[in-house]
């Protein structure tokens, strides 16, 4: 059916060009021979082909257009007349002879045109003439097409000032009239066009309106290329009447394509100066015009219009261009009762974004919209329209983007009352937004109120929210948050101790509440701010201001121990174990023995009671024995028994060649290069024999068992721990050992050929030794002595 | 065979001039046979005087029993076709009973003649003025030759000339209110007035003002009424809405009227209508029809 149609359709409008050229070709040559009678007769039968009813707009469009091009000759023929002596006043009358509307207007406006450039009378007279006669088409297509031939022919005619056809008689004022008047018929037959036809039609017809809306909307454009519409006549005239027409026509589409028109068509400045005017009339449009896109338009070119010009802010000012839109905005919603909650927000959010622009230092404003889409979300309940929860991340977004500055927002009181109205994992999103914000930025948050305000902000990453049942948050989206609150606390700083261990305080209390599943993510960051306030303190008893220091070191580890506390009840031991582990360092820099102890005798109570897989233990043994090393706090009796617990569990992990690297590692538990105290030969001996004890059986298990090779790999590490405290000069290792133990080696070599890792190791040694021996000196003379 | 041609033709040939007839204005006038053929135009109370010639063909003399003219003023009904009624008749006796020999003038003049009707060719009437030259012979049977002319008689402005404004309709359909400026138009002049839409329930198509003749001719029962249209002109393209007024604006020129004629010798009579016509998208005509009288404006007066 509607293939059919298109395909009459092409054939009509053949059919139609077919008679039209005929005509055309008849006119021209009735023209060309100055045959005036019958360049009228043709050209009134060319023009009836526009009578047509069965085209579309735009193939109408496609006849309309050959009809401008063989008026623009006839024009100029009228023209040539004229000047061999017809009266143009005859020819403006003789045109009107023809019986058929259309064809007659037609005409009518060419010689219109002509009259009006042999300026035999005033251009305001012909030009009311030719305006009212045009009322005789009432059919919409053919009077807006009719119309729209009328402007342009009009266009450069108009008594604008300036303009050659301004006179006495002549003002811009009549120029404006007419194009108003021209307008205002145009839009009612617009929006006439809406309402003929079967309801059937609807969307074919709203679709060929909108094909013809820029023949109305030049008028507009045509208004705002006067020179003569200044300010004044602007707000005098020019809006008031536009809008009248606007609003009186009840058309959804009409108003909001011309709303939208005279936005964009008349400068900033008018707007600026008119704005009650235009914002007045938003509440009187249908309740079914997108008022919001309008709206957000007009603030949208506000905004450019005073970033680009900065000079114009004060008369923002003096407008006070932001409470009108505010009210504007807020009358519009209470007149749009069932205007979605969407609109709404999308209105503060254009508003919100305005003010941003506009008045950068007037935050009560920012505060002032979010508290009107407070109100206006109350009562609502959460948002479930998914669009309408994207235009609050915007809106929410807007002060971060324009700040770039999270501190700003957090004084919006408001803002987090906007928050509390979205649904939980936008409100995560928005959390995760705002950190990014944060990031990206590099802003720190620096007093404990802010910390506050912001932790409240985000509350959707640090708490598990009420959440419906059966909704999984995505396992690697919540690790991204999670790591991202992690980031944050680390932008929570104040060099100020006191202030900073009340930022630590209420970030302790947050995350505490945070459930099991983000200990894990958010105790590490915390615990490391922490311990690095601790390394800011100043020394006890080298307070330079002799000031009460409230925040002590001891206070801080206490704290600390509470935090990690937490860790073990979570599933994660392992991590808990470190953070003691950092503690006792920490606290070892500050010279707190019993508080390193105890923290290491949490470590120790944890490896032992949590720490079970195999292979974890060979990490937390690792780290205990590092850690350890480093000690230098405890007193011999407390050290010696840590030590021996190191070695204990060293030596009791499960397999063998772990068991014997942990061993070879505790022999740097004895010996302390800067520590005098802790030089002990003996035991360092002690330890490296009973490592390649173990190395030997492990041997003997691979010649018998045929496990895995390796063992020779142990030698050669073993070896390498040989030499290191060989040259550190310990007397216990001596030069026969290295040898016997390098002699012991080769001996495996047919083991090594098959394990290319242990070779390039032994070589790596030798080769390491060679160069040691070159390099001479005091170093270079104990290898000397090794004789390989 | 040429004798015998020669006997039907007639010995002479008579031809009428005007005096002033190169001046004279010329006006086109429809003969019976469709030709158009250009006539002089009088005006009542104006002296119709000229010269007749008379030449006889080569080597014939005409014998005769008297020359005359007459100026007649003649009403012809086509139903009663042959019957002349003439409402005007003045004779010249020219000449007295004699002989022709060569060509012979004869100057005529009838003064200040009441010429009270104009010319008009209707559809069924016609009012004629004629000038008529016999040239009596006895047997042979006279000579008779005609020359049309043309009466139009202007006439002043008339003192009342109202507007005509109506409002009209069909209830709870369509209710419209016209105007139009005048109810007396010269032929020259422009219909102005609008049209003004007070109710549209139909889906009007469009409008036309139709200019319309109604010419009744006889009395009583033998009255024959012709109506024609003789202008329609668009006035409205499309539907209108409640409030709109469409301009109206219709020159006269172009079109072939007459004056108003009323009981014209009790022969005939020749009205004029405004038919205002609006038709619906089922072609279905609305109309209403008002009487507006034309005159002729004296041409001076003009512009």
């Amino acid at each position: 059916m509607i293939a059919d149609g298109a395909e009459d359709e092409d054939k009509w409008l053949a059919a139609s060009a077919a008679a039209f050229k005929q005509n055309a070709f008849y006119m021209q040559r009735a023209i060309d021979s100055n045959n005036l009678k019958d360049a009228l007769k043709y050209s009134a039968q060319m023009l009836g082909e526009l009578r047509t009813s069965k085209l579309s707009p735009h193939k109408y469009y496609d006849l309309y257009m050959r009809a401008f091009d063989e008026l623009r000759k006839l024009e100029i023929f009228f023209m040539e007349e004229t000047r061999r002596g017809c009266s143009v006043i005859e020819l403006y009358e003789l045109v009107q002879h023809a019986g058929n509307i259309l064809p007659r207007l037609y005409l009518l406006c060419t010689a219109g045109s002509v009259y009006i450039k042999t300026k035999e009378a005033p251009a305001k007279e012909i030009l009311k003439d030719l305006v009212e006669m045009c009322r005789g088409i009432q059919h919409p297509l053919r009077g807006l097409f009719l119309r729209s031939y009328l402007a342009q022919i009009s266009r450069d005619k108009l008594p604008d000032i300036g303009s050659e056809y301004e006179g006495d008689a002549d003002t811009v004022t009549d120029a404006v009239e007419f194009v108003l008047l021209n307008f205002t018929e145009m839009n009612k037959l617009w929006v006439r066009m809406q309402h003929q036809g079967p309801a059937r039609d609807k969307e074919r017809r709203e679709k060929e309106r909108g094909e013809l809306r820029d023949l109305v909307g030049k008028n507009l454009h045509v208004l705002s290329q006067l020179e003569g519409v200044d300010l004044d006549m602007y707000r005098d005239t020019v809006l008031p009447r536009v809008l009248e027409q606007i609003v009186n026509c009840r058309d959804e589409i009409a108003q909001y394509y011309l709303i939208d028109c005279i936005i964009q068509v008349f400068p900033d400045e008018y707007h600026l100066q008119t704005l009650d005017v235009l914002l007045g009339a938003c509440p009187q449009l249908q309740p079914s015009v997108d008022i919001m896109t309008v709206l957000s338009r007009l603030m949208e070119r506000l905004s450019n219009y005073a970033a680009l010009n900065a000079e114009v802010l004060p008369y923002f000012l003096q407008v006070e261009a932001f409470s009108k839109l505010n009210n504007a905005i807020g009358k519009v919603i209470e007149a749009q009762e069932d205007m979605p909650i969407l609109s709404a927000i999308t209105l503060y959010s254009s508003l919100l974004k305005f003010t941003l622009h506009v008045h950068p230092d007037r935050l009560d404003y920012a505060d002032q919209v979010l508290g009107s889409c407070v109100k206006q979300l109350s009562g609502k309940g959460k948002i479930n329209d998914t669009r309408a929860t994207k235009e609050i991340v915007s809106l929410l977004s807007a002060p971060l983007e324009k700040y770039n500055d999270v501190v700003i927002a957090l004084k919006l009181h408001n803002y987090p009352l906007v928050v509390e109205y979205l649904d939980n994992e936008t409100k995560r999103i928005m959390a995760t937004v705002i950190i990014r914000s944060i990031m990206k930025n590099n802003t720190l948050i620096t007093t404990a109120e802010k910390v506050e305000a912001l932790l409240e902000l985000i509350k959707g990453l640090i708490n598990d929210l009420d959440e419906p049942q059966g909704l999984e948050v995505d396992e690697d989206d919540f690790e991204g948050e999670q790591n991202s609150v992690a980031r944050l606390v680390h932008m929570l700083y104040n060099e100020d101790p006191e202030e900073m261990f009340k930022i630590i305080s209420i970030l302790k209390k947050h995350f505490l509440t945070g459930g099991p599943k983000r200990l894990k993510f958010t105790i590490p960051p915390l615990v490391i701010s922490t311990l690095k306030l601790i390394r800011r303190l100043p020394v006890e008893g080298d307070n330079p201001f002799g000031k009460e220091v409230s925040v002590t070191a001891t206070k801080i580890f206490q704290f600390l121990n509470q935090i990690i506390e937490a860790l073990p009840n979570v599933p994660s031991p392992d991590l808990a174990f470190r953070l003691y582990l950092q503690c006792a360092e920490a606290a070892n820099k500050c010279d707190e023995e019993p508080i390193a102890y105890e923290f290491f005798t949490q470590a120790y109570i944890l490896y032992e009671e949590e720490i079970s897989d195999s292979k974890a233990q060979v990490t937390a043994l690792q780290l205990i024995i590092g850690t350890l090393q480093r000690m230098h706090v405890f007193g011999v009796e407390n050290r010696d028994t840590l030590t021996h617990k190191a070695t204990g569990y060293s030596a009791k992990l499960l397999k063998k060649p772990d068991q014997c690297r942990a061993v070879y590692a505790c022999s740097h538990l004895f010996w302390l290069e800067d520590h005098e105290t802790i030089q002990d030969g003996e035991r360092v001996l002690l330890c490296l024999k009973r490592a390649l004890k173990i190395a030997n059986s492990t041997q003997q298990m691979v010649s018998t068992g045929g496990g895995s090779a390796g063992s020779v790999t142990l030698f050669i590490e073993i070896l390498n721990k040989y030499l290191y405290f060989y040259q550190k000069g310990i007397p216990q290792i001596t030069v026969e050992s290295v040898e016997s133990l390098i002699q012991l080696i080769k001996n495996e070599e047919e083991s090594m050929a098959s394990d290319p890792y242990a070779e390039s190791l032994f070589a790596s040694t030798l080769q390491f030794m060679e160069f040691q021996k070159q390099k001479g000196g005091a170093i270079g003379d104990r290898y000397e002595e090794i004789k390989v | 065979m040429n004798y015998l041609l020669g006997a039907f033709k007639p010995a002479c040939n008579i031809s009428i001039t005007f005096t002033d007839g190169k001046n004279r204005k010329q006006v086109p006038i429809k003969k019976d046979n469709g030709q158009i053929v250009m006539n002089p135009l009088f005006q009542s109370q104006e002296t119709i005087a000229g010269k007749i010639n008379i030449e006889p063909y080569q080597g014939k003399k005409v014998e005769h029993n008297g020359v005359k003219v007459e100026l007649l003023g003649q009403i012809e009904m086509y139903h009663d076709r042959g019957n002349f009624y003439d409402f005007t008749s003045l004779v010249r006796e020219i000449d007295v009973p004699g002989e022709i020999y060569e060509r012979k003038t004869y100057p005529f003049e009838f003064s200040s003649v009441e010429m009270p009707y104009e010319t008009f060719n209707g559809v069924n009437v016609r009012l004629r003025y004629v000038l008529k030259v016999t040239v009596t012979r006895g047997y042979a049977g006279s000579i008779v030759e005609y020359q049309d002319f043309v009466v139009r008689n202007y006439v002043p402005p008339p003192p009342i000339n109202n507007s005509i404004k109506m409002e009209v309709g069909i209830e709870d359909c369509l209710h419209i209110e016209f105007e139009y400026n005048k109810s007396k138009y010269h032929l020259k002049d422009v219909i102005l007035g609008k049209i003004y839409f007070l109710l549209v329930r139909i889906k009007i198509k469009n409008m036309d003002l139709e200019i319309r003749r109604r010419e009744s001719t006889g009395a009583g029962a033998n009255t024959h009424v012709e109506t024609e249209t003789l202008a329609k002109f668009e006035l409205m393209d499309g539907a209108p809405v409640r409030g709109e007024s469409i301009p109206v604006r219709v020159f006269l020129t172009p079109y072939d009227l007459t004056p108003t004629h009323h009981n014209i010798n009790n022969k005939f009579s020749v009205k004029y209508y405004l038919n205002l016509v609006l038709v619906d998208e089922e072609d279905r005509r609305y109309f209403k029809q008002q009487e507006i009288t034309l005159y002729r404006l004296k041409e001076e007066t003009l512009s």
